[in-house]
């Protein structure tokens, strides 16, 4: 015998309130972190294939390129300060001043932006173009790929920040949208450092 | 345990033993071996059946004994025995497993060294190439360097003396050979008996694999990969050389054959087919 | 008792009865069902594509479809039988209806992100079918797609075979952070990890697997349609990339694919043993750390499927012992089902005949599994119609023969009614008569000269080709009993009641089907799930 209560489909509940309704706490952290491991897994698979090409593969005369290193540097000292600013955003947020997390929030997209401006600017400079050779499809795949996350970050916190608003929420109790965003965005700085050890100091 | 249950469990392990040894050595699963290291392979192979049909056939009597002997009757709604573990019996059934696997794994091992598939493959300080030229090598590809395969050294029953280079090239459909010494060409494989022979294989488009059932080996044959395979053919007579990787639409129409000469009748083949060199 | 009420449905508009199972439900329940009937769907089109080679190998000559046809059907075959038939079945179907169950829970942790992964999975499918159609050609190249081969068929089919799998596999992650998030995070209070079901397990190690190693298939897949439609070179020979890295790649999640596609079997039939031999669970901690050896080893192995690629011999070698280690494990938790059936009452019905021939086949796989872990033996047999018979053992005499059973032994909980056990006896008689008949001549062949992958072959092997076939053709014909089954019992099937297996894991107890919210009242805290044969008196 059914007996679907008419009308109603599911317990699926409010997003992170557990369906038991007994606390289970917030889980829904713990599945983005999940995914970012997910996540961090492709990235893996891309870094394995970069080192055994480069371990492997050795590229003919005129192949070798040595990449500038003051762009990639600079945007590396901007993405990593942009996630202390996220930081601070998500310290003001739990006070209370939404005002002055909003401002946060703006400044680390700001960063965010002015990061891939310069990504921006380096891809211009290149003396190579994708198909080239191994190391430059290899160096735009992954800072690419990279990139595709930034800009992805990037929107995230300007939706988040929009929900800083009064009415909008996220509010000083119930902020996940802004502590997910945070997290993916110090997933997208930790990265970044490893790639630019691996692509551009090795 | 009962004696009389030990005797029987005895009774049954040996006879379950002896069965899986008779089946190991006695039922012809391979086809006739050609090359030196066949018979080492069909050394392993017995093994391996024995050891299997021992643990199939084991398994098999002891689930269907079981389904019989612990049926439920009609009209029976009670439980079985409450046992939900025994740890001594458990360590037995881990330790007796992972001391076979060592066991084959090492053995395995031994074959593979045997078979030549432990020799580094791009020194080739140790092959004699006698007066024969240095295997050509893939521009580019300065090194000349090997990226897989079995190599020359350490052959079960490996003759003294000079290796035989011969290249392969695979492409779809077909493997054409060339014979760097004599520079002959050809749409099949001839090798004399008794004498080493090293292919340096290299595809022209995508992937295909070079393997000879008599002889137990396979290669891939990658492009823009060089390999190697390492054999000692000693039984003449003529045997399938297989594609074995899907290299399209043709790819089971890619076979050619491996034609293996008592040493005259090479030498016979080696002198016919030489092109005659044209003074420049 | 609490409900809450879904914010974002408008309760008028949701759909009633069967019209559930076309919407985006996020019942639990219904996601499961829906990943059940459209799996097996995707299997009859398997099946299908299985029945083009199988007649195509009745005679030595290629002359029932063109070549190009044949690899294109293999191709599909490989595909659609993988990711749209066992990994949604095996961990879709079963693991969404049961783990919110097994856990104690009213639905799964995210049941959105549920509803999405199975909606990605009927589009992305039909994309893979349609691409059958598309001019040009479907993708060609197996579904393991090896460069350069890839990079030379036809674009067009290649690259939606890619765009297929990337869906299939995002389908296949968010599943995977759904169960570890469920399994974890969701228990009800006084449920510790040790109590519950060994399923949840399977499915926690299942998961994990799934995590790590999808995504890299998805980058590696990138990678492969980048050199197709940007022309760029990394498994490009000609352009200095490299093809055994993409094998590599490749393995690293496709290894790990098989205890995707097994260790869920595992669990089923660790529920299924018990309840119908009437007997503890045989060393339930030994089969949890089990699991997790397998996990572990299962990340570690994969270049076994590279034994005769460019890999140096060091390589090899390591691949041969961490492969062999496997064995361990997983031997263990066999003779822990057989000890778990010794000294039991054991039912004969579908479910459990099913089960023990699952037994029966994954051993036999196994060992030949063992076998080519070892690299002098695989070095003769690799890509030839032995491994074709061994994988066939795993995933069908594996997996879909735990499928099958499970099907008899949870169908009254789906539905209420209890499957016709005579129709289900021909059911399993037919599939394993013909299962054994199709797959078991393929090791000799195998091991006799025939490669896999191919039209045509050598007329000396014909006569165990059209065995094998007419093996194929009797599993064809064992899919009508089980129609049959399902619309005989549809229409005067028995009612089977809440627990008509008198067991004791949490799913029965409730009715069947259980209503929305899983259970009348509080979930039931089961610390012993296994607790059988402590009241020898007979039960009412």
């Amino acid at each position: 015998m059914t007996s679907t209560t008419p009308l109603q489909d599911s317990v699926a509940v409010e997003a992170g309130h557990s369906p038991a309704g007994e606390g289970h706490g917030d889980f829904r952290l713990f599945g983005l972190a999940t995914f970012l491991v997910a996540d961090g897994m492709t990235f893996a698979g891309f870094f394995a294939a970069y080192l055994t090409f480069r371990a492997v593969n050795p590229l003919p005369e005129g192949g070798i390129y040595e990449l500038e290193l003051l762009l990639p540097t600079i945007n590396t000292v901007v993405l990593i300060i942009s996630s202390f600013t996220f930081h601070r955003a998500g310290k003001e947020c739990r006070a209370g001043q939404l005002g002055a997390s909003r401002l946060w929030l703006a400044i680390t997209g700001g960063l965010g932006a002015i990061f891939l401006a310069g990504q921006m600017v380096e891809y211009f400079n290149l003396p190579f173009s994708l198909t080239d050779n191994l190391f430059a499809s290899t160096f735009y795949a992954l800072t690419g790929f990279h990139g595709l996350h930034v800009t992805l970050g990037v929107i995230c916190i300007a939706i988040v920040a929009l929900q800083t608003r009064q009415g909008g929420r996220i509010s000083a109790s119930d902020h996940f949208g802004l502590e997910a965003a945070e997290l993916y965005w110090h997933f997208v700085d930790g990265i970044w450092v490893v790639l630019y050890g691996i692509l551009y100091l090795l | 345990m009962p004696i009389r249950t030990a005797l029987a469990v005895l009774t049954a392990t040996t006879a379950l033993v002896l069965t899986g040894l008779w089946v190991g050595n006695n039922v012809n699963m391979l086809p006739l071996g050609a090359s030196s290291n066949a018979s080492t392979y069909d050394d392993l192979f017995k093994v391996l059946f024995s050891i299997g049909t021992v643990l199939f056939l084991g398994i098999v009597i002891l689930l269907v004994y079981s389904l019989f002997r612990f049926r439920r009757r009609s009209g029976d709604v009670s439980d079985g025995l409450a046992i939900e573990g025994n740890l001594p019996l458990e360590i037995v059934w881990t330790a007796i497993p992972a001391v076979v696997v060592l066991f084959v794994g090492l053995y395995s091992y031994d074959i593979y060294e045997r078979m030549g598939g432990m020799a580094t493959l791009n020194d080739h300080m140790t092959m004699d190439h006698g007066a024969m030229q240095q295997v050509s090598v893939k521009e580019g590809d300065a090194a000349g360097r090997v990226w897989g395969g079995i190599g020359v050294a350490g052959m079960d029953a490996a003759p003294a003396g000079p290796v035989l280079p011969v290249e392969v090239t695979a492409m779809q459909f077909a493997f054409i050979f060339h014979y760097p010494g004599s520079d002959i060409t050809s749409g099949e494989l001839h090798v004399p008996t008794g004498q080493q022979v090293e292919l340096r294989m290299e595809a022209r488009d995508v992937i295909h694999a070079f393997w000879v059932p008599q002889f137990r080996l396979k290669q891939d044959v990658i492009p823009g990969q060089p390999t190697v395979l390492s054999f000692t053919a000693i039984r003449a007579g003529t045997y399938p050389i297989i594609c074995a990787e899907l290299c399209g639409p043709y790819h089971g129409g890619m076979r050619s054959n491996v034609v293996v000469h008592e040493p005259e009748a090479y030498d016979n083949w080696l002198q016919q087919n030489t092109p005659n060199r044209t003074t420049t | 008792m609490t409900l809450a009420n879904p914010s974002d449905f408008d309760g008028n508009l949701q759909p009633q009865g069967w019209l559930r199972y076309f919407s985006f439900s996020l019942d639990h329940k219904v996601i499961g069902l829906q990943y059940l009937v459209c799996g097996f769907i995707f299997y009859l089109i398997g099946g299908a594509l299985a029945g083009v080679i199988r007649t195509e190998l009745i005679s030595p000559i290629s002359d029932f479809v063109s070549r190009e046809t044949y690899n294109e059907v293999l191709t599909l075959h490989g595909t659609v039988m993988i990711f749209l038939w066992i990994v949604p079945v095996v961990n879709g179907a079963f693991g969404n209806y049961l783990i919110p169950f097994y856990v104690g829970a009213r639905d799964m942790a995210f049941p959105r992100l549920n509803a999405v992964a199975f909606w990605l999975i009927p589009p992305a499918g039909i994309l893979l079918i349609s691409s059958y159609f598309i001019a040009g050609a479907a993708a060609q190249s197996g579904w393991t797609a090896y460069p350069p081969l890839s990079l030379t068929t036809p674009a067009a089919g290649q690259v939606v075979w890619i765009l297929s799998v990337l869906l299939l596999g995002g389908s296949s992650i968010f599943g995977g952070i759904n169960f570890i998030a469920t399994i974890l995070k969701l228990r009800r209070p006084g449920l510790k990890l040790m109590m519950l079901p060994m399923y949840c397990w399977a499915m926690l190690g299942t998961s994990i697997l799934v995590v790590l190693s999808t995504p890299v298939l998805a980058g590696t897949l990138i990678l492969l349609s980048f050199d197709i439609i940007a022309h760029t070179g990394f498994f490009n020979p000609t352009m200095g990339g490299n093809v055994v890295v993409y094998q590599h790649l490749f393995w690293f999640y496709s290894h790990p694919a098989v205890y995707i596609m097994v260790l869920p079997a595992f669990g089923l039939v660790s529920e299924i043993l018990p309840i119908h031999a009437r007997k503890p669970l045989f060393g339930y901690t030994t089969m949890v750390y089990s699991i997790m050896a397998i996990v572990f080893l299962g990340l570690i192995v994969w270049a076994h499927h590279m034994f005769t690629s460019g890999t140096p011999p060091w390589m090899r070698l390591f691949f041969t012992i961490a492969t062999s280690f496997i064995a361990v494990p997983t031997g263990i938790k066999f003779f822990n089902w057989l000890a778990t059936l010794w000294g039991g009452k054991i039912a004969l019905n579908s479910a459990m005949l099913f089960s023990c021939a699952f037994i029966v086949n994954f051993v036999f796989g196994g060992i030949t599994g063992v076998a080519l872990a070892q690299v002098p033996f695989d070095i003769h047999v690799h890509d030839t119609y032995f491994v074709v018979g061994h994988f066939h053992y795993i995933v069908y005499g594996g997996t879909v023969f735990v499928i099958f059973g499970s099907l008899y032994h949870w169908y009254p909980k789906f539905t209420g009614r209890l499957l016709n056990e005579d129709l289900g006896r021909l059911h399993f008689l037919l599939t394993f008569v013909g299962f054994n008949l199709c797959f078991a001549p393929q090791h000799w062949l195998g091991l006799n000269g025939m490669p896999r992958r191919v039209a045509e072959y050598d007329p000396a092997f014909t006569t165990l080709n059209q065995v094998s076939s007419v093996g194929a053709l009797l599993m064809a014909i064992s899919t009508l009993p089980l129609l049959i089954n399902v619309v005989v019992t549809a229409i005067n099937g028995k009612e089977a009641g809440d627990n008509p297996w008198n067991a004791l894991t949490s799913e029965w107890l409730t009715s069947s089907p259980p209503p929305v919210e899983n259970w009348h009242g509080e979930a039931p805290l089961v610390t012993e799930p296994y607790g059988y044969g402590q009241h020898p008196e007979v039960k009412a």
